[in-house]
């Protein structure tokens, strides 16, 4: 933070925000007049209030929005040295996002194709990967809300929750296990005679795009059986009677009424892989592009934190831009994707 | 019948596969940490071996990382948990008309990829630093904690809220009419309803802080925990070392949840009995 102004804006905006909503509570209570609500403090006693008011305050403002605020405001600076931060040279600038184009902060001719054309196959991988993830997981999660016996959901529940708590990179390492070029695929082909020299899985990207496939399939599933659950099985049936096909018991019956749940699950899947940095830095061969990873070493190569900062944002926003789109496209509200 | 048993025979193909190629890698993983081979290797199955699990006792790197975690672990549960709880609680008395804003505010840590929260936690409080000059707050530790926290207090938010819905206020007004404080209801009332959800938290807190890489890789600096000292090992090649600490950390966490799934089912008994008796009971009345 260079300017004292921004410094000042940037830290007083949530603090007026949070004011003009108290002093609209404040006029909303005295017009109304009503004698059941009462103020905060009243109503909480003052130790329990004054701790609520602060662990809130502390999360929103020191840990969400301050934050947050302060990385946008770097993005547009220039990275300078110590000595030179906040002087005349400290001004705003846009370079760091020209670099991303142009892969220059001056020459505007050639691209930055490295840079770009990796931002868009993370996006578009990542949107295969949550199709992809979105067709493995909906029979199950069909079949585990609405066909399974208690007992057996029991079973298949218990049995989803454990490789979720395993580790990413852990997850990772199997696929490398699985995949590399000594690894157990490779052996199998070998020992069955199918190929002749051992497949770069890895080089191929098949280790990568499988291996985040793999990692983010329970976080569709949960969300898909909640919603598709709480569907009432009659509605199954009498579309069956009515003589529906299949596909259009699922396509009109339960999908509609699952909205939330594939909106959630896909929200969720898409985030996590395009935000993903374990999986392309362990399974990623030499000409891998994956965004993530570049943003790290804009940080801890290049130890250019405005640039990366930059970088940062552009994905952040892809992110925020999926999730809007998500939700207009399904219709459903932000507290129905993350119920 | 046939269709139907021929449907139901491709449903059992179809779930047998899901879970195949759920459980298949860790499986494969989970053998390689037993054979002799340097090279993490199913087949053939050369001999079976300990050798590992010592080589990993023996790594210094990765059992410093290992207290890291723990300690970073403990702290976000003790800083996670009561940050979910106090916004949970302001979340049903936040005034109608900012209840969307907050409610945006206090759930995007959750819909935010974890590297953004873990740069834009160190850029914050690296500054902070400078300009307060309190150097110990530039820390590997607490910046992890601070930006593992960040999304975690949703989680744990997200666990009060449901639970919340379930709260009768009639219970509170009963206490306050009886003369207790505000303060006594809280403690005496509302924290003993939530603690079922405390404890899901708790958990939920310390095994998400503990498998977490992403926020964790920019936040921690020059220090190490488990996970990033696991992606340095990894990304030098591979050794069955590393399968044997796989299956050490699969052991304790499918403890965790087992654990976590039981205190969960024991909740559910509880409030199915309570609901069974309060029905019987009203009967019995009427």
């Amino acid at each position: 933070m260079s300017n004292p102004l921004t410094a000042a804006i940037l830290f007083a905006t949530p603090l007026a925000v949070a004011l003009a909503f108290w002093l609209l509570a404040l006029r909303d209570r005295r017009r109304a007049g009503d004698p059941g609500s009462t103020g905060f403090f009243r109503r909480n006693g003052p130790v329990v209030g004054a701790f609520l008011l602060a662990a809130t305050t502390f999360w929103i403002l020191f840990m969400i929005v301050w934050p947050m605020l302060y990385m946008v405001d770097y993005s547009f600076h220039r990275k300078l040295p110590p000595s030179r931060r906040g002087g005349p040279d400290d001004v705003y600038t846009l370079e760091n996002y020209w670099y991303f184009v142009y892969g220059s902060t001056r020459v505007f001719t050639s691209y930055n194709w490295v840079h770009i054309n990796a931002f868009w196959q993370t996006i578009a991988v990542s949107v295969v990967i949550t199709v992809a993830n979105f067709a493995i997981c909906y029979p199950l999660a069909y079949y585990m809300a609405q066909v399974a016996r208690p007992g057996r959901l029991r079973v298949l529940l218990l049995l989803l929750i454990v490789p979720y708590w395993v580790n990413e990179i852990l997850r990772a390492f199997a696929f490398m296990v699985l995949f590399g070029t000594g690894g157990t695929i490779n052996k199998l082909l070998l020992a069955m005679g199918a190929i002749s020299a051992p497949i770069d899985f890895i080089g191929l990207n098949v280790a990568l795009y499988s291996g985040l496939t793999y990692a983010y399939l329970l976080l569709m599933v949960f969300p898909l059986y909640n919603a598709i659950e709480s569907l009432d099985h009659n509605q199954v049936e009498a579309a069956r009677d009515l003589g529906a096909p299949w596909w259009h018991i699922h396509l009109f019956v339960v999908m509609p009424f699952a909205k939330p749940g594939i909106a959630s699950g896909c929200t969720l899947v898409f985030m996590l892989a395009a935000g993903a940095l374990a999986a392309p830095l362990v399974l990623g061969g030499p000409k891998t592009l994956w965004f993530t990873p570049i943003v790290y070493d804009r940080f801890y190569q290049a130890f250019n934190w405005q640039q990366g900062s930059a970088y940062a944002i552009i994905l952040l926003l892809t992110c925020v831009a999926f999730v809007m789109a998500v939700m207009r496209l399904f219709k459903v509200s932000l507290s129905e994707i993350t119920r | 019948m046939t269709s139907r048993s021929v449907h139901r025979t491709m449903i059992g193909f179809y779930i047998a596969l899901f879970f195949a190629f759920l459980f298949g890698p860790l499986v494969v993983m989970g053998i390689t940490a037993f054979n002799t081979p340097s090279y993490p290797q199913v087949w053939p199955f050369e001999g079976f071996t300990l050798r590992w699990f010592k080589a990993l006792l023996a790594d210094r790197t990765l059992m410093e990382g290992f207290r890291n975690s723990l300690l970073i672990g403990t702290l976000v549960v003790c800083l996670a948990v009561p940050l979910g709880l106090a916004a949970a609680i302001v979340m049903t008395q936040v005034h109608a008309r900012a209840r969307s804003l907050y409610y945006l505010v206090v759930v995007s840590p959750v819909l935010t990829p974890g590297v953004i929260l873990g740069i834009s936690t160190v850029i914050f409080w690296s500054d902070v630093t400078r300009w307060t000059g309190a150097q110990g707050l530039y820390n590997g530790i607490f910046l992890a904690t601070l930006g593992q926290s960040t999304f975690i207090s949703a989680y744990c938010m997200l666990i009060f809220m449901s639970r919340l819905q379930r709260f009768d206020r009639a219970q509170e007004e009963a206490a306050l009419d009886l003369g207790a404080s505000r303060t006594q209801v809280f403690f005496h009332v509302l924290l003993p309803f939530l603690k079922p959800a405390l404890l899901s938290a708790a958990v939920l807190a310390f095994l998400s802080s503990f498998e977490n890489y992403n926020t964790t890789t920019f936040a921690i600096l020059a220090d190490k925990t488990l996970t990033t000292a696991l992606a340095g090992r990894v990304r030098q090649g591979t050794t069955p070392a590393i399968s044997a600490l796989a299956v050490l950390i699969t052991g304790v966490t499918l403890a965790g949840a087992l654990l976590y799934e039981l205190l969960r089912r024991r909740e559910q008994a509880r409030d199915e009995a309570r609901a069974l008796a309060a029905a019987a009971a009203e009967r019995a009345g009427t």
